[in-house]
């Protein structure tokens, strides 16, 4: 299990991190989801020992990693704009991170389970950018790291691809049953992929939980605002007359979300209203 | 509303995450204190082996008798000339290049590879090989000679003219033209041109208004390089032009070791040293312009097959000109060093006439009364000894140089010396691009000939010099392989589990290790032709191959022309394979001047 613990980190004047702290628990894949310069990228870079924080620290099963270089923390960083390595082939970008005499073996197997069998001789530079990402993907996940932190591995296709490649990167995560921490800036991926989400903002964490509860109950008017239009109705935690307890609004009585969660009957609350959550009966 | 949004909370580990602080810090340290170290070593090289010469030929050029020399008419007629011959080898050389560069910015055809590697081979091609291709090709006892004699016509003295030397110019820098203007041209949009045809203007108009214009610093640049090479040329003029002319470079030399008169050849080293830097000067400002062209755009979309018959005949006729242009020289080389045509000296009896190896068999004669104590292959030997240990120096010097250069400096860890530091190191590159060989070998003469260095006697004087002429090649070569390894890779690896010394070796050594080697073939080439600065340092009992060829193709008689023809083809094969490892090896897309 990875723990990180008030981290802070700042670059001259700006506050890149502050005080973030969170935990992915094995085999969970957490989204980290903000604007851009929100500091997902630094965190990431801190966690692979790419960087050292101003303050903080990143635990593995409660061991400090503080000092330890990056090669040495088994942990995968899959780059936003991959970062293949130029002068060798496809098959040899995967079997970087192997060792032993099946390395090549094993990197056509990961290959293939990517969706690139027989691509192992190819020049990465003629690739298309579907294919150059597969390529990435295969050499983060082929030494099985125990952590895939993950920098926008869709950020840098188009529209129709990444929606393609989102399910099938969740059945991928899910099939490996890896432990992953996937940054992105777009809520359909950030959503879609994960089992718990990371709304960031200036450095800050927000909100964390279950994609579900994130996107139902903005903690704050940030965070709501950054997940999308929607209109806040005020209403009132109330006992209905068949015994139901309801949201009493200006424009009708609503049910109680699906989660837990505590309001004392009579309590003043805001409710977010968004276009996809309507339906005509 | 309120979320669920559940935090970890943990002690903070303030201990470790100090150490791990520290440990970073003292890392990055410990590369810019390597840093300043190497830059700090690099500069102290120029000092005492680019400065110091440089004051020595201000020590000896300053003096009363510098006023002579700057008033005499004859100092201006020889600048006159320089400028003139230089200035009319530029625009023939245009002339002779736009055509080629328009062909290969915007058509495909087949041998265009070929047409390229071709155009590789008067780039480090020696001067000495180029004067003795066309010695044997116009010269007085040339193929175009031969050939009218044996025709019982008139037989003009092409070499020891004008033409000669225009010809030999054009030979050498076509090629740039070809290269600069043609990449250049081959990313300029085809479109702007059309659009101006659409707006009615004739082919002429839509060229000379749209065109041209975008095309003019590429132009430029191209002109400009042209021109400071024809400017400093000095082998081609020395043994082509013959006595009759003399450029600044010539003069010097002929001032040195003609008429010994130092102070004179110093105040036109001072001369030289103005031209050349200020022309250096305007270039790189040029240059700088060109890698930021508008309107880029891939070859893919700019190039086009050659459709109708009449442009694939004007492709043709283009083609054929530049192969005959860049190789008739060394063909006629070739085969002139292999033709016996005339009787020896006190040969008795028939002459035989055809095919020999006379004159190889005789490079390895050590006559009496010659020139040198050794046989003339053993000046082949110490080109190829002086120029590995100029590929030593040189990649000694570039390769700490173009890491220091490209290596950023951590952020927040710049201080101002270092700063300093690294603007330093990048004019040095320029330096010795601004400083004619010549002038080099002029103040290494200078500076080297007495105490407290005294040099003449080592072998490391030339090699030091051809270092230096070398360097910026070199540095140019390495550079921008460097620059291009993105710090994304490294950490890629770190992230897969490459210790820093497997990063180094997998990712670094590959990418760095081909440029190296293109760079040291540089100047294993650069050393091996070099003829301006080694004429000055040559020793009588070292002397090099261009050294050599200049010694015998100045003698009389049929076996002397022979043998500078041939040492002249042994020195191409030995340049022309290297030339051959750079292309092979070259990086798509990596400046090349």
């Amino acid at each position: 299990m990875l723990t990180v613990h008030h981290l802070t980190k700042t670059f001259g004047a700006v506050l890149a991190l502050s005080e973030v702290s969170f935990a992915v628990k094995t085999g969970e894949v957490m989204t980290v989801i903000g604007p851009s310069g929100c500091g997902k990228s630094t965190l990431l870079s801190i966690i692979a020992g790419l960087d050292t924080p101003d303050s903080g620290d990143v635990h593995w099963n409660d061991q400090s990693l503080a000092g330890a270089p990056t090669h040495e923390r088994g942990f995968g960083l899959m780059f936003q704009d991959y970062a293949l390595f130029p002068h060798m082939s496809a098959g040899d970008n995967v079997a970087f991170g192997l060792s032993g005499n099946d390395k090549h073996r094993t990197a056509s197997e990961i290959l293939e389970r990517v969706g690139l069998a027989g691509f192992e001789k190819r020049d990465v530079q003629t690739l298309s950018g579907g294919e150059q990402q597969r390529v990435a993907l295969a050499r983060a996940l082929a030494p099985r790291p125990r952590l895939l932190m993950l920098d926008e591995p869709l950020g840098a296709l188009d529209r129709a691809l990444r929606e393609q490649l989102t399910g099938e990167l969740r059945a991928l995560l899910r099939e490996f049953g890896q432990t992953a921490i996937y940054v992105t800036h777009d809520q359909q991926e950030a959503f879609g992929i994960a089992d718990t989400v990371m709304v960031m903002n200036g450095g800050r964490v927000e909100q964390t939980g279950n994609p579900e509860s994130v996107y139902r109950c903005p903690a704050n008017e940030w965070v709501r605002r950054f997940l999308g239009p929607g209109r806040l109705i005020e209403g009132r935690v109330e006992r209905g007359a068949d015994g139901e307890i309801g949201i009493s609004t200006t424009i009708g009585t609503w049910p109680l979300p699906p989660h837990e969660w505590s309001a004392p009957i009579g309590g003043e609350i805001i409710l977010l209203l968004r276009a996809e959550g309507v339906r005509k009966k | 509303m309120d979320g669920d949004c559940g935090e970890v909370r943990s002690q903070k580990t303030e201990v470790s995450n100090q150490k791990s602080e520290g440990k970073s810090q003292r890392s990055e340290g410990g590369v810019s204190d390597f840093r300043l170290l190497t830059s700090i070593a690099i500069i102290l090289f120029f000092v005492v082996f680019y400065f110091y010469p440089m004051a020595a030929i201000i020590g000896r050029g300053v003096s009363p008798a510098m006023l002579d020399t700057l008033a005499d008419a004859d100092t201006w007629r020889i600048v006159g000339f320089t400028c003139w011959q230089a200035a009319l080898s530029t625009l023939l050389t245009l002339a002779v290049g736009l055509p080629g560069a328009y062909l290969v910015a915007r058509y495909t055809f087949r041998g265009q590879s070929l047409l390229r590697a071709l155009t590789a081979v008067p780039f480090v091609m020696p001067t000495l090989v180029v004067a003795a291709g066309f010695n044997a090709l116009i010269g007085k006892r040339g193929w175009i000679n031969l050939l009218l004699a044996s025709l019982r016509l008139p037989t003009p003295a092409l070499t020891h003219s004008l033409a000669a030397i225009l010809l030999a110019h054009i030979f050498y820098n076509t090629t740039i033209v070809i290269r600069l203007v043609g990449d250049y041209w081959s990313h300029l949009d085809p479109r702007l041109a059309q659009a101006a045809r659409t707006l009615g203007a004739n082919r002429l108009r839509a060229f000379a208004a749209v065109t041209l214009p975008l095309l003019s610093p590429a132009l430029l640049a191209a002109a400009l390089l042209v021109f400071i090479f024809d400017f400093t040329s000095f082998g081609v003029v020395l043994v082509l032009g013959g006595p009759r002319f003399a450029t600044l470079e010539v003069e010097i030399y002929r001032q040195t070791f003609a008429f010994f008169d130092l102070p004179a050849a110093a105040a036109l080293s001072l001369l030289q040293l103005a031209c050349t830097f200020a022309l250096t000067l305007i270039y790189t400002r040029l240059s700088a312009r060109l890698s930021a062209p508008a309107n880029l755009r891939s070859t893919e979309f700019t190039q086009k097959p050659l459709h109708t018959l009449r442009r694939k005949l004007a492709a043709a006729i283009i083609v054929a000109g530049l192969f005959a242009l860049l190789l008739s020289p060394l063909a006629a080389l070739g085969a002139r060093s292999v033709t016996r045509l005339e009787a020896e000296r006190g040969q008795r009896g028939e002459i035989q006439r055809g095919l020999t190896l006379d004159y190889y068999r005789a490079l390895f004669d050590n006559e009496r009364g010659e020139a040198f104590f050794v046989s003339p292959i053993a000046a082949l030997g110490n080109s190829i000894r002086y120029a590995l240990i100029t590929v030593m120096l040189s990649l000694l010097l570039g390769i700490p140089t173009a890491w220091a250069l490209a290596t950023p400096s951590p952020v927040g860890a710049v201080s101002t010396a270092e700063g300093r530091g690294g603007g330093l190191l990048e004019s040095l590159i320029l330096l010795p691009l601004g400083t004619s060989a010549i002038t080099l070998g002029l103040g290494f003469l200078l500076a080297f000939n007495r105490a407290p260095l005294n040099l003449r006697a080592s072998p490391l004087l030339i090699p030091l010099a051809h270092t230096l002429i070398a360097f910026p090649f070199v540095v140019r070569t390495l550079l921008p392989t460097w620059r291009s390894i993105r710090p994304q890779w490294r950490r890629a690896a770190a992230t897969l589990g490459a210790s820093p010394a497997k990063v180094w070796r997998r990712i670094d050594l590959p990418i760095i290790g081909r440029a190296a080697i293109v760079a040291a073939a540089f100047a294993f080439a650069i050393s091996l032709g070099e003829f301006g600065a080694t004429a000055l340092l040559t020793r009588p009992e070292l002397p090099t191959a261009a050294v050599a060829i200049y010694s015998f193709i100045g003698k009389p008689g049929a076996l002397n022309f022979g043998r500078a023809l041939a040492m002249s083809v042994l020195l191409m094969i030995a340049t022309a394979s290297s030339i051959l490892l750079i292309e092979k090896l070259r990086i798509k897309g990596v400046a090349e001047f």
